[in-house]
């Protein structure tokens, strides 16, 4: 029983305790200073009407909406790449590389890439008779700009999930069309993508996840701004609880940021029927 | 699959080194702009190659020049000591890494290979909280790592990532499950007890899995923000990280020390790149096996 003893430890400490404290926390009103004071709904009501709360959910979904659809795309067609073209170690890791340094590096280095003035993007955008974008200034750009930065760091790392999704494929399959006379692009879509759905229905789920909890970047980035382009609901619960010690607000907003995550998994998976494969 | 030359296998190589090449360019721009001159970047925004090359930047990052130095290159003259907060990072995702492995080890092999009622429901249980957001269990966290008084300690940083995390107990238990029983019976025989079993038998035996775990880890623990930002501001405890976050809030805004801050995110990134370069093969291979992480 010894084996289990610190692992159980740190569970009861740092995850089971601290959920059932964060669900009633979501209940009272504290500030740190004193003892949390039970307020029933109140932190919840207050969500209902709260313009910033809202915002930060639409945001949050946005980027969600971008991140998502891009790295998707973008990993299944690097996935079919390597697949057709090479099975060498390096191009995986070179497309792995971004993927193992920081959010916070690869955030700054786009910070920098994408500045306006002198920028090294900007200055092609000028060279090729582009007006520059303030990337991070617009508050239209700010959104697309930071889940495009995520989708440049992810991209290599999902795409690395698929390839080894594609190679469970078996080889048969595509004998077999190729027999019937299929065209490339049709065997991709009639026979690839569905056989590869349970694996992309899991990465969607965890990238969905992941991209939910976006914060890194913002937080080095725009810090929210412009305005409240880019204020996120992690960033929104974060300012709440770190800045206004509102800890009794921000964890009611965990709370429904918790159910979100829970529900949208549930029904990804439902809908994706995750669990089956066609190849049975 | 050697197939001839045509036009589509072309195109599609050529996507395929675009992409290498939108992959790598960042980090290039990132070493090109730490070995530039400050004060002349801006002035040769587009030079492919390090304007007035010089380790300017790293030594003002390093707090190895003088304010005069650091301002003639365009730096703020603000202290940083980014050999301090190397040092912190190493720390913490060593200890982290050394403790989170090993408990982990230890609970899996619990899971995988001890016979005690119950325990199917105690480890779905431990799977179930890979469902919770972090954030949610990290305010509470905050809180009691307050309480204990352990804000702007490496104890504080380190606490709630050092036992376990369920991801490294489910990947562990999987290795140990497929280790054959045999010998582990031949062991009994001769009597070992369970310790021997797990020191003798089965690490030995699962080195590989947990070097990966290992290295995972540590990457995860060295990239990692958000927690150390909560409770690890302070200089002496500040890992690198936050001390990016903190270096690009203080640059001035009109003349930013890009130089300064490329310089200073090099350093950070460059043991995870290291890292990886040793263990490239692992990792990618890892991803593909484990599926999710």
């Amino acid at each position: 029983m010894i084996f289990l003893a610190p692992a159980t430890l740190g569970f009861v400490v740092f995850y089971i305790w601290p959920t059932l404290r964060g669900a009633y926390l979501s209940f009272t009103e504290y500030s740190l200073l004193s003892a949390p004071e039970f307020n029933g709904l109140d932190n919840y009501d207050r969500m209902l009407h709260d313009s910033f709360f809202w915002n930060a959910l639409g945001v949050t979904v946005e980027y969600v909406v971008i991140n998502i659809g891009l790295q998707t795309v973008l990993a299944v067609g690097i996935a079919m790449l390597m697949y057709r073209l090479t099975q060498s170690i390096t191009v995986r890791a070179v497309i792995l590389a971004p993927y193992l340094v920081a959010n916070v590096v690869v955030a700054l280095v786009w910070y920098w890439m994408l500045d306006f003035q002198i920028g090294i993007v900007n200055q092609g955008l000028t060279w090729i008779g582009i007006d520059p974008v303030a990337f991070f200034g617009d508050s239209h750009w700010a959104i697309p700009t930071i889940a495009g930065i995520n989708v440049w760091r992810h991209m290599g790392y999902t795409a690395l999930i698929v390839f080894a999704g594609l190679q469970m494929i078996p080889k048969y399959v595509y004998e077999a069309a190729e027999m019937d006379g299929a065209s490339e692009l049709k065997t991709f879509w009639r026979i690839t993508l569905p056989l590869l759905r349970p694996i992309l229905a899991m990465v969607l789920v965890v990238t969905m996840i992941g991209s939910f909890q976006i914060f890194d970047t913002v937080a080095v980035t725009t810090q929210g701004g412009p305005i409240n382009a880019t204020r996120v609901i992690y960033y929104y619960i974060y300012e709440r609880a770190f800045t206004r010690f509102d800890f009794g607000y921000a964890s009611a907003m965990a709370m429904v940021l918790f159910a979100i995550l829970a529900v949208v998994s549930l029904l990804q998976l439902r809908l994706l029927r995750a669990k089956e494969s066609d190849l049975a | 699959m050697r197939t001839r030359l045509n036009p589509g296998r072309v195109v599609a190589w050529a996507c395929l080194i675009v992409l290498m090449i939108l992959t790598l360019f960042p980090f290039y721009w990132m070493l090109r702009t730490a070995l530039s001159n400050n004060t002349q970047l801006s002035g040769h925004p587009n030079a492919l190659l390090p304007v007035e090359t010089t380790l300017g930047a790293f030594k003002r990052v390093l707090g190895l020049s003088s304010v005069a130095e650091a301002q003639a290159q365009g730096g703020s003259g603000a202290s940083v000591n980014f050999w301090l907060y190397l040092r912190n990072s190493l720390v913490v995702a060593t200890v982290t890494t050394v403790c989170q492995v090993f408990f982990s080890a230890m609970a899996a092999y619990a899971f995988a290979r001890l016979r005690w009622p119950g325990r199917d429901k105690v480890f779905a249980l431990f799977l179930a909280a890979l469902m919770v957001p972090p954030i949610f269990t990290t305010l509470p966290n905050f809180v009691l790592i307050k309480n204990l008084g352990l804000l702007n300690s490496f104890a504080g940083i380190i606490l709630p990532g050092a036992f376990m995390t369920p991801f490294a107990i489910f990947f562990l238990r999987q290795f140990f499950l497929g280790i054959n029983r045999e010998l582990e019976e031949a062991a009994m025989i001769d009597g070992a007890g369970h310790r021997r079993i797990f020191f003798g038998l089965i690490l030995p035996m699962s080195a590989a899995p947990i070097t990966t775990l290992a290295v995972l880890t540590y990457i995860n623990s060295w990239n990692d923000y958000f927690w150390p930002l909560l409770v690890g501001q302070q200089e002496q405890v500040r890992v690198l990280t936050v001390a990016l976050g903190i270096f690009r809030s203080q640059t001035p805004q009109g003349s930013p020390d890009w130089a300064g801050l490329m310089a200073a995110t090099l350093i950070a990134a460059l043991p995870m790149i290291l890292l990886f370069l040793a263990f490239a093969k692992r990792i990618t291979n890892s991803i593909g096996f484990s599926g999710i992480k």
